[in-house]
Formats: C-alpha cells, sequence, structure tokens
C-alpha cells in the first residue's frame, strides 16, 4: 500500500483538531498504516506544530520556508509536488484552505480527487470505496476512486473522531533543504477581520434561527417577532446572508458565527453541516420545517413539520397570551 | 477583459426536495426542476459588473447535452455576450478531472483573462476550478467573495475563510477564480429577457473541435465514479410533534420552557 500523507493545518504553534481525525481517516484505508504528518510553515510556530505532533505520527516531515509563514496554497502545492514520492495518499482537511490546495494538487501529482469525503469504508480492488455527500446532505452517494496512481483525499472535518492514538514519539524530519525556493502569482496581504455587529449571537442562550424557508425578506419580522416573545436572539443560516437579509453577523456555521445556546430553534433550515458545524454545546435543537425528508430532522431533538409563515405567528402569539396571563 | 464563466443545469434544491427513486440507487429525477448552479449565477453576475466597470466581453461555457442550453440563453438574458455549449457523446461520464480538461482544451481556443467558476454545484465536488487552473498553469483562488480590478495585469480578491473573516490577496491575470455565493445581487430575469434571447445561435464544440482525445476523458477515464446514492440513518432522529397545531405548540412551548428557552 502506498505511503499516506496528512497536511497538518496549524495556528499560532497548535496543530488544528484535524490533525488527530487525519490520523483516524488514514487508518481507515490502511488499517496497518503509520501516516507521516506534512506541516509547512517557517520559525518557531513552525517548530512548535511539529512538536505538538509528536504525540499521533510516528513521522513528521517539517518544510519551513519564510514564505510559507502564511498558508498560500500555490506555494504548498509546489512544495509538496516536490517531496512526496509518485502515488502517495494525500489526506486534506476539507476547509477553505484545502478547497484552496487539493483540485491543483492532485492534477500534479496526476492522482485522483476525492473531495469533502466523510466516511472510508476500504479498499476494493485498485479502489477506495468513500462516501460523500450531496445536494446539501438530504442523500449520500457511494463513491469509488481508482487509487493506482496515488489519491488526493480530503476530508470533512468532524467527519472522523480521533480516537485513542497509541504513544508515537514522533520523530521530526527537517524536508526544506529538498523543497528549495518557492514562488507564487498570487500573493497574501492580510486577513480582515469580521465586524461585529449589534449583537453578539455566539452569546446568546435562546437562539430563533432562520435559513431559507423564511422566502423572502419581509419574512424575517415574523422570526424576530417570535425571537422578541420568548426573550431571544434572532441568527440565520448562509443563503439568508447571501440574500442580503439578515448582516454576516448573524450568520452561523462554519462560514460565519459559532454559537453555544441552551435552546436553538432552526425554522427553515436544511440542516447542511456548514451550518451544523457551527452549533456547538449539544443545545436542545427544535426543527422546524415544510420538508419532513429535511436533514435537520435527523438531527435535531423535537421536530415540527409546518409551514413556516402560518406556525411562527400562531407560535408567538400563544407565547404573548402566557405573558400577559402570569403579567395579571 | 475577456471573462469566461464555466457553469452547470443542475436539479434546483430550493424548488425541489430530492428523493431516492424506488430501486434505491439513484435520485428520483423525474419531477426535478433544473437551473442554473447557484454559485455559477453569481460568478456571471460577478463577469458582468466587471465588465461593466472596465469593459470587455463576458462568454458562459457549459459541458453538457442539448437540455443544457437553457441556462446558456438564461444567463445570456442576463447579460452575458456569448454562450458556448460543449457537447459530445465522449464526454458523458467524465469525472471532475475529465470535465477541467474538457474545459482547459476549451479555454486554449480563446484568449480569456479571466476564468470563473462557482466553488461548487450540488453534486459536485469544489474542484474543477481549482483543477482547471492546475492544467493550465494559472494562479487559482477559492471562495471569493470580492473582486477588484487592479490593472489589466492584477485583481485584488478577497477569500472567505473561518468566522466571516477574509483574506486579502493580490493575484496575477490570466487566473482562474471560483466564486462563492453572495459576492454580490444577481440581478433579476424575467421570460422576456430570456426570449428575445431565444434565436441567438449558440456554437457547440465536440471533442474534434477541441483535440480532446476520447479516450482521455468520459466514464473510461474517470477515476472517481459515484456508485449509488442512499439515505443515510443519522442519530437518532427528531421526535416529531403530532396532533393539531394548538396542541404542537402547546407541548412545544412546554419543552422549551422546560429546557429555559423562554425569558
Amino acid at each position: 500500500m502506498a505511503r499516506i500523507f496528512a497536511y497538518i493545518v496549524h495556528k499560532g504553534g497548535v496543530a488544528d483538531d484535524s490533525a488527530s481525525e487525519l490520523a483516524v481517516a488514514a487508518r481507515k484505508i490502511d488499517p496497518t498504516a503509520s501516516p507521516t504528518a506534512v506541516v509547512t510553515g517557517s520559525g518557531a510556530e513552525l517548530d512548535a506544530a511539529c512538536n505538538s505532533l509528536r504525540a499521533s505520527y510516528s513521522e513528521i516531515w517539517k518544510i519551513g520556508n519564510e514564505v510559507l509563514a502564511y498558508p498560500n496554497a500555490e506555494l504548498v502545492r509546489q512544495a509538496l509536488v516536490r517531496i512526496l514520492p509518485p502515488g502517495s495518499f494525500v489526506l486534506v482537511p476539507h476547509e477553505h484552505f484545502g478547497i484552496d490546495l487539493s483540485p491543483g494538487l492532485s492534477i500534479k501529482l496526476n492522482s485522483a480527487f476525492v473531495s469533502d469525503v466523510l466516511e472510508i469504508e476500504g479498499m476494493e480492488g485498485a479502489c477506495l470505496k468513500v462516501v460523500r455527500q450531496e445536494f446539501g446532505g438530504q442523500v449520500s452517494a457511494h463513491v469509488r476512486c481508482d487509487i493506482s496512481t496515488g489519491a488526493v483525499i480530503n476530508i470533512r472535518p468532524g467527519a472522523f473522531k480521533p480516537g485513542q492514538n497509541a504513544p508515537a514519539n514522533g520523530v521530526v524530519s527537517d524536508k526544506s533543504a529538498e523543497v528549495g525556493a518557492l514562488a507564487a502569482q498570487r500573493r497574501y496581504l492580510e486577513t480582515l477581520v469580521a465586524e461585529a455587529g449589534d449583537v453578539d449571537i455566539s452569546k446568546q442562550p435562546v437562539l430563533v434561527s432562520i435559513g431559507r424557508g423564511i422566502q423572502e425578506k419581509d419574512n424575517v419580522a415574523i422570526a424576530q417577532e417570535l425571537a422578541d416573545s420568548m426573550g431571544a436572539a434572532l441568527s440565520c443560516s448562509r443563503p439568508v446572508v447571501d440574500a442580503k437579509w439578515m448582516p454576516k453577523s448573524r450568520q452561523v456555521g462554519t462560514s460565519g458565527k459559532t454559537v453555544k445556546p441552551k435552546v436553538y430553534l432552526a425554522c427553515g433550515i436544511s440542516g447542511a453541516f456548514q451550518h451544523l458545524a457551527g452549533i456547538k454545546g449539544n443545545p436542545f435543537l427544535v426543527a422546524i420545517n415544510k420538508n419532513p425528508k429535511a436533514p435537520i430532522f435527523q438531527v435535531a431533538d423535537v421536530g415540527i413539520v409546518a409551514d413556516l409563515l402560518e406556525f411562527l405567528p400562531e407560535l408567538t402569539n400563544k407565547i404573548r397570551e402566557m405573558h400577559s396571563v402570569s403579567a395579571k | 477583459m475577456e471573462i469566461l464563466v464555466c457553469a452547470r443545469r443542475v436539479p434546483d434544491t430550493s424548488e425541489n426536495e430530492i428523493e431516492l427513486n424506488p430501486a434505491g440507487n439513484d435520485i428520483e429525477r423525474d419531477d426535478l426542476v433544473y437551473s442554473i448552479n447557484e454559485w455559477d449565477n453569481y460568478a456571471v453576475e460577478e463577469a458582468l459588473q466587471i465588465v461593466a466597470k472596465v469593459g470587455g466581453n463576458v462568454t458562459v461555457v457549459t459541458v453538457g447535452g442539448e437540455d443544457d442550453e437553457e441556462i446558456l440563453r438564461r444567463e445570456m438574458a442576463m447579460g452575458a455576450n456569448h454562450g458556448v455549449l460543449i457537447s459530445d457523446d465522449a464526454f458523458s461520464g467524465s469525472d471532475g478531472r475529465g470535465i477541467a480538461s474538457i474545459l482547459a482544451a476549451y479555454v486554449k481556443t480563446g484568449k480569456y483573462d479571466l476564468i470563473l467558476t462557482g466553488v461548487q454545484a450540488e453534486d459536485g465536488g469544489a474542484q474543477v476550478g481549482g483543477m482547471l487552473a492546475a492544467m493550465l498553469d494559472y494562479p487559482f483562488a477559492s471562495l471569493v467573495n470580492s473582486i477588484e480590478v487592479r490593472s489589466d495585469r492584477k485583481l485584488k480578491i478577497s477569500r472567505e475563510i473561518e468566522g466571516g473573516n477574509k483574506e486579502i490577496n493580490e493575484i496575477d491575470l490570466p487566473c482562474v477564480l471560483s466564486i462563492q455565493t453572495g459576492i454580490n445581487e444577481p440581478r433579476y430575469v424575467g421570460m422576456r429577457g430570456i426570449r428575445q434571447v431565444a434565436s441567438v445561435p449558440i456554437p457547440t464544440f465536440g471533442a474534434a473541435d477541441l483535440g480532446v482525445a476520447a479516450a482521455a476523458v468520459g466514464k473510461g477515464a474517470a477515476k472517481v465514479k459515484r456508485v449509488d446514492y442512499f439515505v443515510p440513518v443519522q442519530g437518532k432522529g427528531a421526535r416529531i410533534l403530532k396532533g393539531s397545531q394548538e396542541e404542537i405548540i402547546d407541548e412545544l412551548l412546554e419543552l422549551v420552557k422546560a429546557k429555559g428557552g423562554l425569558n
């Protein structure tokens, strides 16, 4: 079996959670595998990240270069193409960096590419059997990937739960000299941090959250009234922000905010993983959706199959009634 | 600036509930409503806005069959100058790499400064743009959520990264960018606009026209193949509240109250 490499995302000298998830994924490809971590970066942060991996990887390849201080996918690709042996497996987390890096990397390595893999079912001849999701998670697909010339596999963050890793006491090998000089036609300039917004949804104990099911901008007020009656804040999923019905600061999900409420009312939200990944702390999750097959019902505690525009105002009225009774 | 936008026609998931067919090996395709892939529509709008500022032309290309012409006409009604259909029996069953190599062959027949794709398709893998760029040796950036033309050689772009933050880059032209939803507000297209472009001829190119070897694309060359669709059993599933609307509301409020959700 070809050698398996795991590309490590790290920040501030600390490896991302995906580092241990990729090790788990590697062993699903080959239970006897001892995957090699590949870490790019520069200076003390790179050394710290490499050291932090010694507990979970037996071999760590370090690629240091000043121009890699910020992970520019074009430069990282050049570096990997120069040192990876032909036919390698390369595992990469499927987030904004992996989406940038992996498709082009697979072309330059002349290997297969599979995107956003959430399960690995093992080998069948020269094919790796994996599972992906399509149509926003409404259906899954069994996919076969011919790995005879190697493969770049993007792994969905959070899909592979890190297990007990045997103490690896890994060895760091410095590959920087083999990589040599790097140059790119794309240059990183700066990172702009998102604006805070009027309400910090990450600190709210109760969220009423709306998705595409709210249908149009004027209907946002219906959900706002419900939130007000509950003493909750209003948040939303990506399509609502894309349509400019609510500001980015109210978006829950991987490209928005991470929230950790006690109670989360998902109204007209289908339940794509990018959204669910932004909900932490295992809240009491209520899903209201007119589609009984919406993926959100698989993960919610309680579900209501209903038309939002009819159901939400009734719910608001009932809560207001309760308040006026208790006020008397 | 000459801009090429690569687009696809896909089942519209805002209009359809995607379900399995009775055999349980494919999605039910009979009553699906198709439309342009949402990300690609944002890419066309972005191209139109760039051309409105700096001049040039927008060409929309798709790899598919006769049915796919409708999205080309829709995007031409939006304002794209040209639509191009790339179609050949040999292309059927291509994986992402196959589609990228077909598009790369088309790109080489013209002179494009900027190539846009959507970040992903509903049934795709966020891969064609990055592959196409690597095949052409053009620089690439994914998840692009703003574009500013700095000169005829350079763009300043922003990428969507975690937590709503933006990664700002400068990138040389020609390049390939994959466009994220929300980058702009795509203009509305009415039936009248589509009728106005109904008879505009759409050039069609096949494998031989593009110099694509049939053996290098299509099902035979695909390294990645979907075997079937299925619906996984995930988690324990929600307890669905039943009864009249009033009963459902009463039960819901009791549950939410017990969890501290009513203040």
